[in-house]
């Protein structure tokens, strides 16, 4: 592990152990342990009642008549809500999507219920409260809903055909949007290439799948006539500013906690049509309501990551340098928009980023199915960029004769280039400037981990032995930290405790813990005397978990607020001990001299004197109080980087693949824990394995989704794992004080790509090219039959 | 609330429960027993969460009905530790950093312990595959099995 010199918090003489930068235990690890962990099916109330919906059966269909007379009488039963029973309740029948574009051509907002038509399977059409969950579930079944069905479109390219039928009827086509990306004279490029390799490729992707699912609990404070909510959300601040909204309630009637949260990777950063229709009944019959998802609503209605279908080429000269890349991208981004058209932009944005390509042109078409809507999922766009751009690389060195390691040396951006600056923008105008790295370097780093050079001997030996193994490669870079700001509050309480506040949102990464280091150093280096209070929205300005963005953009405001109250701690500890302030230090919860001097005080005195008596002026400070707000703003993105190289092991016979070995070599810039670092890349590595391989949410073509349970739907468990070696590099941002980088994503980004990669090196005497992901067994075995010629 | 009272015994205490046949294990346990750290995932049996210990045996809570563990002992996460000194396997949990989110974790913890109090001469590979009997989507699970053979060393399994 290199060592690179740390920016940030500064080496204090007299304090305790630094904090920063070690794999110290995690805050949050004992009460999840013992069973103390409080995740929102946790939060019990008095008088609580349960919530189910009635979701439709069809993926398309105009609904004729809701009759709940059958079903109010059920036992238990308090109120069933339809479309038009809870319209009054709100300023809006539809959850406006975030992310607007110019781009999109017609509106299609998620409505709260469905009222007139249904455009996917599981679309909420009415809303039961009863009793309990069980009750909940019988009168929703026993709700007659008269559906007519109508056709359905079930996959993006279908979608934009001639005469395809429409995917809401109101719309005259289904297309979303088109846009594109394009810099650099490309077809002049193309028109001029020594080499010009081709392909189309089809790359799924699946869903969340957070152990827990989603939730929410909404309960009326008739006392203050407030509303609280407590919701298993990556974005409080979001779903607070659309519960504010679309209630018509003021910032401060409405508070959204976020318990423990089992669990985000993505799905959960969207504010959902069940969060409004929960807290909104909850309002009007004055009782607390809870609603969680079960497992096959998680299928069927969570939003999810979805078909994407490229048609490219790479333009080369003859010495194996990229010319120029040029195609175009057709993106199923199902029935609604609730995400804007983010996923299919930083596909396209991402896609050149790690290497030198002088012109580039992507023409993006974005597709309304009926399927449930497609928002960010882990990588968010970036996993398809990269095995695009991957797979190109390796059909080129195919076609030069080069060596797959080889060709991408000659075209990655280079260290003396940083930061380099790319012809593309952020969705919101800001430049692409890759900030540090050094990434031939890095993907040095992960060949020499997996024995690239002598691999050739291994794999020739292997097939003698009748074994088919093969080696794969691919390098990523991660746009992370996304921008503006993240508020994070420091205060040192009058009982002499550190606490942090920030609306940053745990998603299970251990974000506490990451806080607590960051403000730990400043204020005194005492785990057990901070708190740190995550997911808060009392303070008005904030957005929470996505786009690996926390740790970068609430640590950078943790670590200006912590040095801010540090200051104010020792300029009032100096008044009261009558002596200069940078003759003092804290240490646990004492100010203590360090020149000599043993006198001390409490951090609670300290803050006792720093608020102030009544008739004098301020001890040392201009502004009463230990505590400082901070919003550090940062535009530009910090870019990660990477390059993980696969081992599989394909049985010719089954078509079955497994993955072996895994080098993984990564630069995230200044770890703040670096045991958390692995996990990050660990999670996010079995998701891309299961992305590569197993995870498929397949529908059939009226729009069924067939893949609801998991005996169906295959997460990768801990048999499907391979060894894995993770190098670490850090390269410090100069965006923040830090210099750290994020990582949520870093792991589950190259993986499909190294695998295919692999897929391909073990059969390569057979020309077996894998551009699909997940690519099956029974894939691979056609592929294999196609290429042997037919014979079995 | 409907249904039937029985006794339920969970980390050696009783409860009265009245619930309908048709309550889960998993549920009564949650909302009855006021014992939340067993967490339901999938409720079809595949994921493990809600793994307890069911008279010696790790089972999936959410397939067994509340009143088929009347008269069984039952052992939850909340019963591992003895007092404030944690169990050897949620102390290992800890050290190997093998939870994130700690939505699954009470499940591998059950699994691991029932698992290896049944056959406690289980080798390494047999536990491999007794902890690919659970999800989990945050660990990539090698901190998982790194904790378990910490809590539990086992004689490396011979080569063939």
């Amino acid at each position: 592990m290199n060592e690179a010199p740390r920016q940030g918090s500064s080496a204090r003489p007299g304090a305790g152990e630094r904090l920063f930068g070690r794999a110290v235990p995690r805050l949050e690890d004992t009460p999840l342990l013992t069973g103390r962990g409080r995740f929102v099916d946790d939060v019990q109330l008095p008088g609580l009642l349960a919530v189910a919906f009635v979701r439709s059966p069809f993926a398309h269909a105009r609904i004729r008549a809701v009759d709940c007379t059958d079903a109010r009488a059920m036992p238990g039963v308090a109120a069933i809500l339809t479309a038009d029973d809870l319209s009054p309740l709100l300023t809006s029948d539809v959850v406006a999507g975030a992310m607007p574009s110019a781009a999109i051509r017609h509106e299609v907002y998620r409505p709260v219920l469905a009222r007139d038509e249904v455009a996917y399977a599981g679309e909420a059409v009415a809303l039961v409260v009863a009793a309990t969950r069980h009750e909940a579930e019988d009168a929703a079944e026993a709700v007659a809903v008269e559906y007519e069905p109508l056709f359905a479109v079930a996959d993006g390219p279908s979608a934009l055909e001639p005469g395809a039928p429409a995917v809401h009827m109101r719309l005259p086509d289904n297309l979303l949007a088109t846009f594109d990306f394009h810099y650099g004279e490309v077809d002049a490029a193309f028109a001029a290439a020594a080499h010009v390799v081709r392909a189309d490729f089809d790359l799924h992707r699946g869903g969340g799948h957070s152990m827990e699912g989603r939730g929410v609990v909404a309960a009326p404070d008739p006392v203050e006539d407030r509303l609280r909510v407590w919701s298993s959300t990556q974005t409080p601040h979001a779903l607070k500013a659309a519960l504010c909204t679309m209630l018509g309630r003021g910032d401060d009637d409405i508070s959204v906690s976020v318990p423990d949260l089992g669990g985000g990777f993505g799905p959960k950063l969207v504010t959902y049509p069940e969060e409004i229709a929960v807290t909104a009944v909850a309002a009007h019959l004055g009782r607390p309501l809870k609603w969680i998802e079960d497992r096959q609503e998680h299928f069927l209605v969570s939003t999810q990551e979805r078909d994407q279908h490229w048609r490219m080429e790479m333009a080369l000269e003859a010495d194996g340098r990229i010319a120029g890349i040029r195609g175009a991208l057709t993106y199923d981004i199902g029935a609604y928009t609730a995400r804007g058209l983010n996923v299919p932009y930083a596909s396209g944005m991402m896609l050149t980023l790690p290497y030198n390509v002088p012109s580039y042109r992507l023409d993006i078409a974005v597709a309304l199915t009926n399927k449930a809507p497609a928002t960010p999922v882990r990588g968010a766009g970036q996993p398809q960029a990269t095995f695009v751009m991957e797979r190109l690389l390796d059909l080129a060195a195919a076609e030069l004769g080069l060596d797959r390691a080889e060709i991408r040396d000659r075209n990655l951006v280079r260290a003396e280039q940083m930061p380099c600056r790319k012809p593309l923008k952020l969705r919101g105008g800001t430049d692409v400037v890759l900030d540090s790295g050094d990434y031939p370097a890095t993907q040095r780093a992960a060949l020499a981990q997996a024995g690239w050079a002598g691999f050739a001997a291994r794999k020739a030996a292997a097939r003698e032995e009748g074994r088919s193994i093969g080696l794969g490669l691919a390098n990523y870079v991660e746009g992370t930290g996304r921008g503006p700001y993240e508020t994070v509050t420091v205060r040192v309480t009058r009982q002499g405790r550190v606490r942090v506040s920030t609306g940053a949102t745990a998603m299970g990464q251990g974000l506490q813990t990451a806080m607590m280091q960051i403000v730990a150093d400043h204020l005194g280096a005492d785990p057990a005397n901070i708190d740190i209070h995550l997911g808060d929205t009392a303070e008005p300005y904030g957005f929470g978990g996505f786009n690996s963005r926390q740790t970068v953009v609430a640590g950078a405001s943790a670590d200006a607020a912590a040095r801010a109250v540090r200051h104010k701690v020792l300029s009032v500890a100096a008044h009261k001990l009558g002596v200069e302030a940078h003759a003092l230090d804290i240490a646990g919860d004492l100010v203590v001299e360090t020149g000599g001097g043993n006198r001390s005080l409490t951090l609670a005195e300290v803050a006792v004197a720093a608020q102030g008596i009544a008739g004098f002026r301020l001890p040392g400070i201009d502004t009463p109080g230990l505590q400082a707000t901070e919003r550090v703003v940062i535009d530009d993105m910090a870019y990660a980087n990477g390059c993980a190289v696969a081992e599989v092991e394909v049985d010719r016979a089954t078509g079955g693949v497994r993955v072996t070995r895994l080098a993984f070599a990564h630069d995230c810039g200044v770890m703040v824990n670096p045991a958390m670092v692995e996990g990050q890349l660990m999670g996010g590595i079995a998701l891309g394995l299961g992305n590569a391989l197993f995870e498929r949410m397949a529908y059939d073509e009226a729009g069924q989704p067939l893949t609801t349970t998991y005996a169906d739907y295959l997460l990768v468990t801990s048999a499907e794992m391979p060894e894995v070696a993770v190098s670490h590099t850090e390269s410090p941002t100069h965006l923040n004080a830090l210099g750290v980088k994020g990582v949520g994503e870093s792991g589950v980004i190259p993986m499909a790509a190294a695998i295919a990669s692999a897929i391909d090196d073990a059969l390569d005497d057979l020309g077996v090219r894998v551009l699909r992901a997940p690519v099956s067994p029974q894939e691979v075995r056609a592929a294999i039959r196609a290429a042997e010629g037919g014979a079995r | 609330m409907s249904g039937q009272t029985f006794q339920l015994h969970v980390n050696g205490t009783s409860y009265a429960v009245t619930a309908p046949d048709r309550k889960t294990l998993g549920d009564a346990l949650r909302e009855d027993c006021g014992l939340t750290g067993t967490h339901l995932g999938c409720e079809q049996g595949v994921c493990g969460t809600c793994t307890v210990i069911v008279d010696g045996r790790p089972v999936r809570s959410c397939l067994m009905f509340a009143r088929q563990a009347e008269g069984a002992q039952i052992r939850t996460v909340e019963g591992l530790a003895q007092g404030e000194r944690l169990h050897p396997l949620q102390q290992a949990f800890i050290d190997a950093h093998a939870l994130q989110c700690g939505f699954c974790t009470p499940g591998f913890l059950m699994l691991i312990v029932g698992a290896l109090e049944q056959d406690p001469d289980m080798t390494e590979d047999e536990l491999a595959e007794v902890l690919s009997s659970n999800l989990c989507r945050c660990t990539g699970y090698a901190a998982i099995a790194k904790a378990a053979l910490a809590a539990y060393p086992r004689p490396a399994t011979p080569a063939e």
